[in-house]
């Protein structure tokens, strides 16, 4: 494994989680306290659809959890004998999939019907 | 005079021995006997006030059965040399006291986990020290022997992160105690990197991007999951989590600068007498 390569995944790892803390922290508190007539799909639809600043919100959190999580996963795979080859690949398989169905899930949920 | 003599002397043979008390009872001692493929063998070890468990170790072999092969050398917690596992756990034996590790009157020894066994209590240190090298863990410097003496001020925060690591003995319950050697065993473990790290924030240093490099990666600190089983069991109280969490930062800030290269393949078979004049040539 190159060691420059490895050492620009710890920072990326670590810089999402970093932004992630904010993200976290914010969609809590607007989940928790914007809730008006009990938590329902209905409440929140109304808050997100046609949104761009919700999208944009949640369209970057999509992809911070898309870099943290695939890391992550790559680091598990790496350490399985059975994986460890293919660790780069499915991690990276793993972000695109995470991206593609974080990114849909915000589109549903902006222009969605 | 006499008189305060002969009572200085009666104090020592009245109540100097109280070790040898036969009333302790007996310690029932196992201890892995052969290599590898060896097994445990029981002795049964007088108990004595303030006994450690290096004294245990002693009395066997001068006592019950002298082809016990163990290591030690200064007995006061120096040389890092006796270290084993005591009881399942990794320690330096002259500073582990019976008192705190028998349980119900009986301590299981065992050779250092983690390392090739030649005999006995006895493990092979090579594959240990070996990664102190490829950790480029020796110190390289400029200045000659009739440069002036380098002034570091003491108070600096490369310094004190220096002299958090730098009273490591070498010996080897840290190593032993890491989870992640067990499973990968080119992994360079706590001691190595914790050495790399002193010498990262040593100012006179000049190996800099290589050794980062030497450190990084699949093999390195990279590999370390922070469990900080090295940092609970290191008997210098030294946190090996905390310089493989230093070595970490600085080589990714180094990685994004683009300036951390490829460790260089003779990093992992650097000539043992060149290390050694490095070594003796580390003043830290």
């Amino acid at each position: 494994m190159s060691a420059a390569r490895a050492a620009r995944r710890w920072y990326w790892q670590r810089v999402s989680a970093m932004a992630m803390a904010l993200f976290v922290l914010t969609h809590l508190v607007v989940v928790t306290l914007a809730v008006r007539g009990g938590l329902s799909a209905a409440e929140i639809l109304g808050r997100t659809r046609g949104s761009l600043a919700w999208m944009a919100f949640y369209g970057i959190f999509v992809a911070l959890v898309a870099v943290h999580a695939a890391i992550g996963l790559r680091n598990v795979l790496d350490e399985w004998p059975p994986t460890r080859k293919a660790a780069g690949v499915l991690g990276l398989a793993a972000a695109l999939l995470l991206l593609a169905l974080g990114w849909r899930a915000v589109a549903a949920i902006t222009w969605g019907g | 005079m006499s008189g305060v003599g002969f009572s200085f002397l009666a104090f020592f043979i009245g109540t100097g021995m109280p070790q040898q008390d036969p009333s302790t009872g007996v310690l029932q001692v196992s201890v892995w006997r052969g290599g590898a493929d060896g097994g445990f063998q029981s002795f049964k070890v007088p108990r004595r006030d303030n006994q450690t468990v290096l004294d245990v170790a002693t009395h066997i072999q001068r006592h019950l059965d002298p082809t016990l092969s163990y290591r030690y050398a200064c007995r006061v917690g120096m040389c890092g040399s006796c270290a084993m596992t005591v009881n399942g756990v990794a320690r330096w034996t002259c500073r582990t006291h019976v008192s705190r590790v028998a349980r119900g009157g009986r301590i299981e020894l065992a050779p250092l986990s983690n390392l090739p066994i030649v005999k006995d209590l006895v493990t092979d240190m090579a594959p240990f020290f070996d990664k102190w090298q490829r950790a480029q863990g020796r110190f390289a410097g400029a200045a000659g022997r009739h440069e002036p003496v380098a002034r570091v001020d003491p108070a600096s925060a490369p310094r004190r992160a220096a002299d958090a690591g730098i009273e490591c003995i070498g010996c080897g319950v840290c190593y032993a105690s890491c989870d992640v050697v067990s499973w990968k065993p080119q992994f360079l473990g706590p001691a190595a990197l914790n050495r790399a790290w002193t010498l990262v924030n040593d100012e006179r240093d000049t190996a800099g991007a290589r050794r980062l490099a030497a450190v990084a990666g699949d093999t390195g600190c990279h590999s370390c999951h922070t469990q900080g089983s090295c940092t609970v069991r290191c008997p210098k109280g030294i946190a090996p989590t905390a310089a493989i969490a230093g070595l970490k930062r600085v080589t990714a800030r180094a990685a994004m600068r683009g300036e951390l290269p490829e460790p260089e393949p003779e990093d992992a078979a650097a000539p043992a007498g060149a290390a050694q004049a490095d070594l003796s040539g580390a003043a830290t």
